[in-house]
């Protein structure tokens, strides 16, 4: 019985039991001068575990339902263990290089990486809880990583004084939900609201689902969003932007449709208007933006609106959709960010938009990848960022929401002009005498020309995503 | 009036009492001593209800440690309390509004809470009925909720390590005791024994 359990989440216990190893090897011995070495090995772990787990097939449930292994959460799990991995190599030498790469990161990164397979897998309001605390814990003490700078200390603090407020949110309406179902199992709840939920149900589900939307940074639980954007050191901003969203996402998903999935209509008007209010408020913010890190935050805070649009329309194709626009929104996300972490003048990093004046003349390399990736941000037609967009939208129609897709084609358009101003000034801008060093790490090239190709080779086909999306979402909405 | 509804009521005047003077007492050692004995009549009610081991919980951690912690920090933190109580009438309000909202939850909870169907036999099928409650407890605690407890403890290692990663600074200036160095160090090479004449010196 317990070894059939074990073997169901054996890829977390390779995992945890790597971290605690690491953990002992590098305390008893050279400390951090072991961290690059160690940075390195987590990323070849989690690709390792990404490839391990995309191999299983069938639906297997272990302790008495706390853990669900679905291809749902085989997706969601190898999304976030590659990006993971992606974000961890691209973080090396930069925090190498200003002294900030501790030998706890990886160990950190590891952990959090768990905590986020456990919230993918959960099927439980318990395992739940707990998976998304191991993560959000693991992700407040990166934040605040760079310890002696106020900033990183201030989103450090920030972030984890208002996760701490969601928490309590979420296990308030959590409890509401048990005293209702009597059980915080998800086959028993869904059970229990089969036959139409109470008040004091819809007040926990509504509670819930608000402290999901803290930590996907959806409108109006966004406001921590772009301080400790700018706040944390920049390769934990990249991690920010990528990994943790696809496994709130994945979690949003994971509760809505196997928990409240027979009160589908309670639910759908409170996503329906989070979508809204996240790509207005995103599209509207980021234009008066002048850092590129809180640019990011915003923009961030509009894709999750697309994303719970699909959500929004609480079927299959909404499921898949979805799943398809995080995995799309990912790589787009890593790609900017290795090109945002190469961006220093005199060895110094910046992040201000006004320094990235005239740069397709001293970089036309790394210009036209960054043009390529702003295109997609914005969903324009040729890369793959629209086909994302797309899908969502034919979902929200699919499921009768004609509006809200209106409402996404207008926010998307008015998005488009913060993206396209910066290729504007890329291209356009006025050449300004201290630019941007041309000399970046050769891995942070390699991840912007990867992420920026994959945009425009992908519209072939999109690598087949869409149909491993597919196959996810259907064993997720029954 | 039998011995039990005699000693709710005595528990339950007790624990408001507490309260209600842990926030209107002056002196704030009185209050913390007050948040002891509503912490204590608590732990009474649980006993009545049943639940001793969350009655046992709340004697030793809230008592024995949270209380006495707090006890440590009023009294050795220069807080002015005065000050602190001047701003007090300010939040009023917003304090009385936070308190109509808990009595109309109560109130929820009590009049118009409604279950579903299959609540009552969901909760009693996961407690096993032939056990004492403590026992149940940890039969659940470590065989049914493994997976659970095994998480917490990776939370608290993060916790952990997370405290260590933002507080702990090597000082390089501090010197520092080498146990096995000094175990291991060998008398004939540190010491050196000189036969000193009388009257001669070295």
């Amino acid at each position: 019985m317990v070894q059939a359990d074990l073997n169901i989440i054996l890829p977390e216990i390779v995992i945890s039991v790597y971290a605690m190893a690491a953990l002992l090897v590098a305390v008893y011995s050279a400390k951090d001068k072991l961290a690059a070495p160690l940075t390195w090995a987590t990323a070849g772990l989690f690709v390792l575990v990404a490839v391990w787990v995309s191999g299983m097939t069938g639906e297997a449930t272990a302790f008495n339902g706390m853990f669900i292994n679905d291809g749902f959460a085989r997706f969601a799990k190898v999304t976030i263990l590659v990006s993971a991995a992606a974000v961890l190599i691209m973080s090396q030498a930069y925090m190498s290089r200003r002294g900030l790469l501790k030998f706890e990161y990886p160990i950190l990164i590891a952990l959090a990486a768990v905590g986020m397979m456990m919230m993918v897998s959960a099927g439980n309001l318990m395992s739940l809880y707990m998976g998304l605390e191991l993560q959000s814990l693991a992700l407040y003490v990166v934040a605040s990583f760079r310890r002696e700078s106020v900033k990183s200390t201030e989103a450090g603090m920030k972030y984890f004084v208002l996760g701490a407020l969601s928490s309590g949110l979420l296990l308030y309406g959590a409890s509401l939900v048990y005293g209702f179902a009597g059980t915080t199992d998800f086959a028993g709840i869904i059970d229990a609201a089969h036959h139409g939920g109470s008040i004091g149900m819809l007040i926990g589900l509504v509670l819930v689902v608000s402290g999901l939307a803290f930590k996907v940074s959806a409108v109006p639980f966004h406001m921590w969003t772009p301080d400790v954007y700018e706040g944390s050191p920049t390769p934990v901003t990249a991690f920010f932007a990528t990994a943790p969203k696809v496994a709130a996402m994945g979690l949003f998903a994971r509760v809505l449709h196997d928990a409240f999935g027979s009160v589908t209509a309670d639910w759908q008007q409170v996503v329906v208007l989070l979508s809204i209010l996240s790509m207005f408020l995103g599209a509207f913010a980021a234009i008066g933006q002048t850092d590129i890190k809180r640019l990011m935050a915003y923009s961030s805070i509009a894709h999750m609106g697309y994303a719970l649009m699909g959500l929004a329309s609480g079927t299959a194709l909404g499921v898949q959709a979805m799943l398809v626009y995080m995995a799309i929104y990912v790589t787009m996300n890593v790609g900017t960010f290795a090109f945002i972490l190469s961006m220093e003048k005199d060895g110094q990093p910046v992040t201000s938009i006004a320094s990235l004046n005239m740069l397709s003349r001293a970089a036309p390399a790394k210009a036209i990848a960054m043009l390529v990736l702003l295109f997609s941000l914005a969903g324009v037609p040729p890369m793959v960022g629209f086909f994302g967009k797309l899908m969502v939208l034919q979902a929200a129609l699919d499921a009768g929401l004609t509006w809200l897709a209106i409402a996404g084609v207008i926010a998307s358009v008015i998005g488009a002009y913060y993206y396209l101003r910066i290729v504007f000034l890329m291209y356009f801008g006025q050449a300004q005498e201290d630019a941007l060093d041309h000399r970046s790490a050769p891995v942070l090239t390699v991840m912007l020309m990867a992420s920026a190709i994959i945009m425009v080779v992908g519209i072939a086909n999109l690598f087949g995503v869409e149909s491993a999306a597919m196959a996810a979402a259907t064993t997720l909405v029954q | 009036m039998s011995v039990v509804t005699f000693a709710f009521y005595l528990f339950a005047l007790c624990t408001i009492a507490g309260g209600l003077f842990t926030v209107i007492s002056r002196n704030p050692v009185h209050s913390v001593l007050w948040l002891i004995l509503a912490f204590l009549s608590s732990a009474g009610l649980f006993v009545l209800l049943g639940a001793e081991f969350v009655a046992m919980l709340l004697v030793i951690v809230y008592v024995g440690a949270v209380a006495v912690l707090f006890l440590f920090v009023v009294m050795m933190l220069d807080v002015d309390f005065a000050e602190l109580k001047a701003e007090m009438a300010q939040y009023m309000p917003l304090a009385l509004l936070i308190g109509v909202v808990l009595l109309m939850q109560l109130a929820m909870a009590f009049g118009a809470w409604e279950f579903a169907d299959t609540a009552q036999s969901a909760r009693a099928a996961i407690a096993p009925s032939d056990e004492h409650n403590t026992a149940a407890l940890g039969l659940i605690l470590y065989d049914q909720y493994f997976l659970l407890f095994q998480l917490a403890g990776l939370i608290l290692l993060v916790a952990m390590v997370g405290a260590i990663v933002l507080t702990l600074r090597h000082r390089k200036d501090v010197k520092r005791q080498n146990v096995l160095a000094q175990m291991y160090r060998d008398p004939a090479k540190a010491m050196e024994l000189k036969d000193v004449k009388p009257g001669q010196g070295l």
